[in-house]
């Protein structure tokens, strides 16, 4: 049996790798040991922290990193609190027999809950080998002093000993307490903020030289002897029914294997990755059409949404009395807000290899949330939980694609059935029209002005498609197990969303609904979890119609926030109040935002140049960005000039990092507000390529991005100044930011993303701009 | 299957292959040459761009019987003697990638661009660049990272006179 501590010595399955510079690599070697794998126990430090002689530490931590640098900070946080030089450090992550599961990455949470557990588990090491000292020195722990990983006594500096020759290469053989894995602690005491020294600085993230040399091994290119290729076969249209397959019509290529099918379910399998492919092309089957459309068509969606019957229906979160309020405003205003479904569309479609040998299975697999993964391969597949690992590795973009990961359940059945390993990826059109989608919603809003233009009422209402939400690697939701027949007795029943703010409006009702399209099996209109779930299309519709409100007040549109930000008297839990009204003030001063209401006075030229401001909160996150779009009156096109981001999460932990990730993820919204968009029609998803499924380009860069990086808390040097999540909030507020910026260049409120160069054109023509 | 002599990264190989199998699939799963990916097999995204004759090609549509005897570059074959191409190094110092993987296409293509055009604008950065696609929405450090990269290479060509370190 290969146990962790072998992997720890000798580095068997996984090569944890120094260079100079304190670069480390995860290299998966070869195939994989007899197992089983049980899980990790999180109660132990040596679950955590190993410490080898040479004073060199790697921590292993439940958690995945999707590409913004929270190995990183991992790294950074614990090895401040364990006292070790970050360069003699390593992480490893998300490999289901080798870390403890913390659930791998999801909801932003990586530093804001997990991070927490982590400085506990360094801290306790580090009290531990304090004490270990102290015996060895015979002189109490107050009286010694660490740095950089050796200990030393105060009064004789002489005396000094390595964390790697008090521990190296033994156990701590410590039992940590804690009901559940979040909750994780020894007895030791966190460090105050401002005792560390690595965290708020930028160390470079240790995962890109490998990715700028082409060394780094991907789970896309796992590889192990005897491995086959796979490739499905998905029905035409939604809902299509197997008839039958007529194998012969593969036979003649060189390298078949075999026709894997159950239910609705086909895949083939060769030899070579291309005979896979030409053989999925060229295999005839028999498809008997759904008697009923599954969906609408995208032209008829939100008209399908507004009249369908909903599924649920949360309870109106009322303030004041709304109906009253807006009946007696001096002024009413009403709009609906349109946000289609939006694909995941990841860069690299879904993938994953599965190896069976020893009666296990191991799956390498870039899924974020492996442990997942694991649990329901292992039930999907009626195996032991403990004969099915998931080797995490590096893969590309997706957030919240791979919580439902279908190519890691169907390797891991194609494994089973083949009696090899097998390496499965989907072809683009495959998983632009079939991966999960983030839910359209159909936004109805009212808002009520008094005669001195105050907000009196608002009344928002959203609708949105997301019954049967997929979310966490259930074994009888993923689409090959929908394929095959399973059905969930309990369809999720998802969620909308009410907007993110802070706004103090003495009368307001927000109430959220879910509907269903007429199918929700066996469909490419599945919804999932797409980068900050909903926080896109509410807030798209609330700070688009909070602008409607203050033009429609002759106010200026970041006085009118301030405005109501300042006015609530409720108290400000976590100073979410005060960090709105922060970077509000913040984006406004970087990007000299001059007062004046919107829209401008249009000018006589092609290009008609305007500026919008939007803002939201996730969680405990605010962040306000400014836009500045020039638009083409004769093509329509919207290009986004410049944009500021003001953004608030708490400590930082690595600001460049930081930077990049709010950087990226602006440019994320960006592409969501003027390109993204999944067209269908009555039985299939036509958006099957860059070309159907446009994204965002170098050409649509901005020209100037600005980050600015602040910290609204009323009391920022408290020492236990909480570091909060960034990996989403970013995108909520920039499709709203970029409408209300159009509406300013142009007078033009456009209620509908993706602002293409059609829409944005038929628009101004309508309006006679 | 035939027979099919290649030249990349200045090794010579021979694999046996179905000659229009794409250039890519043998890169990858022959020679094991993990810096071009799949990413659309059409030629649209750019993930598996290679260079050949100092052109950015997508390999994915490229059949290997089309490039018989002429020199494939790939992402692996940038850096020389140990030592990272100035992109590369551009690349790092500007701390480019996040989830890094297009970046072998965004690399390979900026290469050929500055090839031929050592001192691009801004503008023909976006539009050198503008085939070549990053979900993760890097774009903004990556056209930084190629003004970078032109500066260097442009001032270690000074330095050096007239030979050519890129």
């Amino acid at each position: 049996m290969t146990t962790r501590r072998d992997f720890i010595k000798t580095s068997g399955f996984l090569v944890v790798g120094f260079s100079a510079a304190g670069v480390v690599h995860q290299i998966p070697l070869a195939a994989q040991g007899a197992g089983p794998y049980p899980d990790v126990d999180f109660r132990q430090l040596d679950s955590w922290i190993v410490i080898r002689q040479d004073n060199t530490a790697t921590f292993f931590v439940g958690k995945t990193d999707l590409g913004q640098g929270t190995g990183t900070a991992f790294r950074q946080i614990m090895s401040d609190e364990l006292d070790m030089p970050y360069d003699k450090t390593s992480c490893v992550m998300g490999t289901t027999d080798v870390t403890v599961d913390q659930g791998g990455s999801g909801g932003s949470d990586a530093l804001q809950t997990d991070g927490y557990p982590m400085r506990r588990v360094a801290a306790e090491a580090r009290r531990v080998l304090l004490e270990m000292a102290s015996t060895r020195f015979g002189v109490p722990v107050a009286q010694l002093v660490v740095s950089d990983g050796v200990v030393s006594v105060a009064s004789d500096p002489s005396k000094k000993v390595t964390y790697g020759e008090l521990i190296g290469g033994k156990r701590f053989n410590v039992t940590l307490t804690g009901n559940n894995i979040n909750a994780t602690t020894g007895t030791a005491k966190l460090k105050d903020v401002q005792q560390f020294k690595i965290v708020g600085t930028s160390p470079q993230r240790y995962d890109i030289p490998s990715k700028v040399d082409g060394s780094l091994k991907w789970a896309v290119d796992a590889k192990v002897p005897g491995m086959v290729h796979a490739r499905n076969v998905k029905p035409p249209v939604a809902g299509a029914k197997l008839v039958s397959i007529d194998e012969s019509s593969v036979k003649n290529i060189p390298g078949f294997l075999k026709v894997v099918s159950k239910g609705n379910y086909i895949a083939v399998v060769c030899e070579r990755e291309e005979q896979a492919i030409q053989a999925a092309r060229q295999l005839k089957v028999n498809w008997q059409k759904p008697a009923t459309a599954p969906f609408p068509s995208s032209e008829e969606l939100f008209t399908y949404i507004r009249g369908a019957m909903t599924t649920s229906s949360t309870p109106p979160s009322i303030v004041g009395n709304p109906d009253a309020a807006l009946k007696s405003a001096a002024r009413v205003l009403e709009a609906d807000y349109e946000i289609p479904f939006q694909g995941h569309t990841s860069i690299g479609p879904a993938h994953a290899m599965a190896d069976p040998s020893n009666d296990q299975l191991t799956i390498y697999s870039n899924d974020m949330k492996s442990y997942g993964l694991r649990d329901g391969v292992a039930e999907f597949l009626k195996m032991p939980r403990d004969r099915v690992r998931v080797v995490w590795m590096e893969g590309p973009q997706a957030y919240g694609r791979t919580a439902a990961d279908d190519a890691g359940f169907e390797a891991a059945f194609l494994a089973k059935e083949i009696g090899r390993p097998v390496r499965i990826q989907w072809m683009r059109n495959e998983e632009t029209a079939w991966d999960t989608k983030g839910p359209a919603f159909a936004v109805k809003v009212r808002g009520g002005l008094d005669a001195q233009g105050n907000l009196v009422g608002f009344d928002y209402d959203a609708r949105s498609a997301d019954f049967n939400h997929l979310g966490y690697n259930e074994h009888n939701t993923v689409l090959i197990s929908q394929l095959m027949g399973a059905r969930s007795e309990m369809p999720a029943r998802g969620s909308a969303a009410a907007p993110n703010e802070m706004y103090a409006i003495p009368n307001r009702r927000m109430t959220t609904h879910v509907v269903s399209l007429p199918a929700i099996w066996e469909t490419p209109l599945r919804t999932g979890n797409l980068r900050d779930p909903n926080g896109p299309q509410s807030t798209f519709a609330s700070e688009s119609f909070i602008d409607e409100l203050a033009a429609a007040a002759n106010a200026d549109a970041v006085d009118f926030r301030l405005k109501l930000l300042t006015a609530s008297t409720e108290e400000d839990s976590g100073f979410k109040r005060a960090r709105s009204i922060a970077v509000i003030k913040a984006a406004a001063e970087k990007f000299r935002w001059d007062t004046r209401p919107s829209p401008k006075r249009a000018g006589s030229g092609e290009i008609l140049t305007g500026r919008g401001i939007a803002y939201a909160f996730r969680s405990q996150t605010v962040v306000a960005q400014i836009a500045e779009v020039e638009v083409n009156r004769r093509t329509g096109h919207v290009w986004v000039k410049r944009i500021v981001c003001a953004h608030d999460c708490g400590l930082v932990i690595n600001p460049e990092a930081l930077r990049r990730t709010i950087e990226a993820g602006t440019l994320y919204g960006l592409s969501r507000a003027l390109h993204e968009e999944v067209r269908f029609d009555t039985e299939k998803v036509t958006s099957v390529d860059w070309v159907t499924s446009p994204t965002l380009t170098h050409a649509d860069t901005p020209e100037t991005m600005d980050v600015v990086l602040i910290n609204g808390d009323p009391n920022p040097n408290r020492p236990d100044l909480p570091h909060y999540g960034a990996g989403e909030t970013m995108c909520k507020p920039t499709l709203a930011a970029i409408g209300n910026a159009i509406f300013d260049a142009t007078g033009v409120r456009l209620r509908r993303v993706p602002f293409r160069d059609a829409r944005v054109l038929a628009a101004l023509k309508a309006a006679q701009v | 299957m035939a027979s099919i002599s290649l030249r990349v990264n200045g090794k010579s190989h021979t694999v046996d292959v179905d000659p229009a199998t794409p250039l890519l699939y043998v890169l990858r799963n022959d020679l094991d040459l993990h810096g071009p990916r799949f990413g659309c097999g059409l030629g649209q995204c750019g993930a598996c761009t290679v260079i050949i004759k100092g052109e950015a090609v997508r390999s994915c549509i490229r059949p290997v019987s089309t490039v018989q005897g002429a020199d494939v570059t790939t992402l692996e074959g940038l850096s020389g003697d140990g030592k990272l191409h100035p992109l590369q190094q551009a690349w790092i110092d500007e701390q480019v990638p996040a989830c890094g993987f297009c970046q072998n296409g965004q690399l390979m293509t900026a290469k050929a661009l500055l090839d031929k055009n050592p001192t691009p604008t801004d503008a023909q950065i976006r539009q050198g660049m503008a085939g070549t696609l990053c979900r993760c929405m890097t774009y903004y450090r990556i056209q930084a990272a190629i003004k970078r990269a032109s500066k260097t290479i442009a001032s270690a060509r000074n330095e050096a006179g007239s030979e050519v370190i890129a």
